[in-house]
């Protein structure tokens, strides 16, 4: 009975209250809530530290943020596997027809295929697009000093003032991409 | 974030299309839980579980990193409907897709590294 409660698409305000959770949470362990300087870590494990300046430090101090890292893959795992509903996403309606007038298909599931799907990686331009949003993520959220997680929750519930200036950075940026470049693309 | 849908490209598309509450809803309520708890926590001097005060450090005021990277950062996290926590939940979730997303922002990160002495902050 539980476990089909769970399945259903949850709430916004449950999952903002669990975000705020696990902010608490690592706040109580004497750490901070930051994904993206994951990604500084691993770059350091696999040595660019060598070759860089920025990714010589003691990377084993993070060690308990990659923890967190695996956990979250382990977390989609589970909810893809255990946790699913065949429940549509509830997405509106406009969104459904702007993306339609795109070429891009809503199917009903979290993410595209025709973007995330193993078979459309066969198209270099599904890769291209793939790669360079990656790296514009990871290029950004560096030089930004973290991503919503470090900014938009932590930062901002700390009412830190530059917090707010990347929020509002993150969201130029996306709107710049969703209104103007979209149609470039798709 | 699978159940609520917060690593969704559809829903990151909605929410920069304005068309719907739903993202504004799981950050907004995130942030006034968040920005409450920190007030309370600040208040009561509360310790973390190695008897450490928590603190909290101010982020420095750098301006143009924030408003210069973080609209890097939009353009990316629009394009693949990810921000990294998303991007490694999507991998676990099964699209493999985001595991060339992680490469890029792999790589988008390295490349910070090489040039960010050249870069205005």
């Amino acid at each position: 009975m539980l476990l089909e409660l769970i399945k259903q698409p949850w709430p916004w305000y449950i999952s903002g209250i669990v975000i705020a959770f696990i902010m608490i949470a690592l706040l109580f362990f004497g750490k901070s809530f930051g994904f993206s300087s994951n990604l500084r870590t691993i770059c350091s494990m696999i040595g660019a530290g060598k070759k860089v300046r920025f990714f010589d430090f003691n990377w084993k101090v993070q060690k308990w943020n990659l923890f967190f890292l695996v956990g979250a893959v382990i977390g989609g795992y589970i909810a893809s596997t255990f946790l699913e509903s065949n429940v549509p996403l509830n997405l509106s309606k406009s969104t459904i027809a702007d993306l339609a007038r795109l070429g891009i298909q809503f199917d009903g599931g979290l993410n595209p295929p025709q973007l995330f799907d193993f078979k459309s990686l066969a198209s270099f331009k599904v890769v291209l697009t793939l790669l360079l949003g990656g790296m514009l993520v990871g290029f950004g959220s560096r030089y930004a000093g973290g991503c919503t997680s470090g900014h938009a929750i932590s930062g901002l519930s700390n009412l830190q003032l530059p917090s707010l200036v990347a929020v509002i950075g993150f969201f130029i940026g996306g709107l710049i991409m969703t209104h103007f470049l979209f149609p470039i693309i798709f | 974030m699978v159940k609520s849908e917060a690593m969704s490209w559809y829903r990151i598309q909605e929410m920069f299309r304005f068309q719907a509450f739903h993202m504004y809803g799981i950050i907004g309520t995130a942030v006034v839980c968040g920005v409450i708890a920190v007030f309370l926590i600040k208040k009561a001097g509360v310790k973390d579980l190695h008897g450490q005060p928590i603190k909290f450090q101010n982020k420095d005021k750098s301006w143009r990193k924030y408003i210069i990277g973080g609209t890097i950062f939009g353009l990316g996290w629009a394009l693949t409907g990810a921000c990294p926590g998303p991007i490694f939940v999507g991998i676990g979730y099964g699209y493999l897709g985001m595991v060339v997303v992680a490469i890029g922002a792999l790589t988008g990160t390295y490349l910070y590294g090489v040039v960010k002495d050249k870069l205005p902050h």
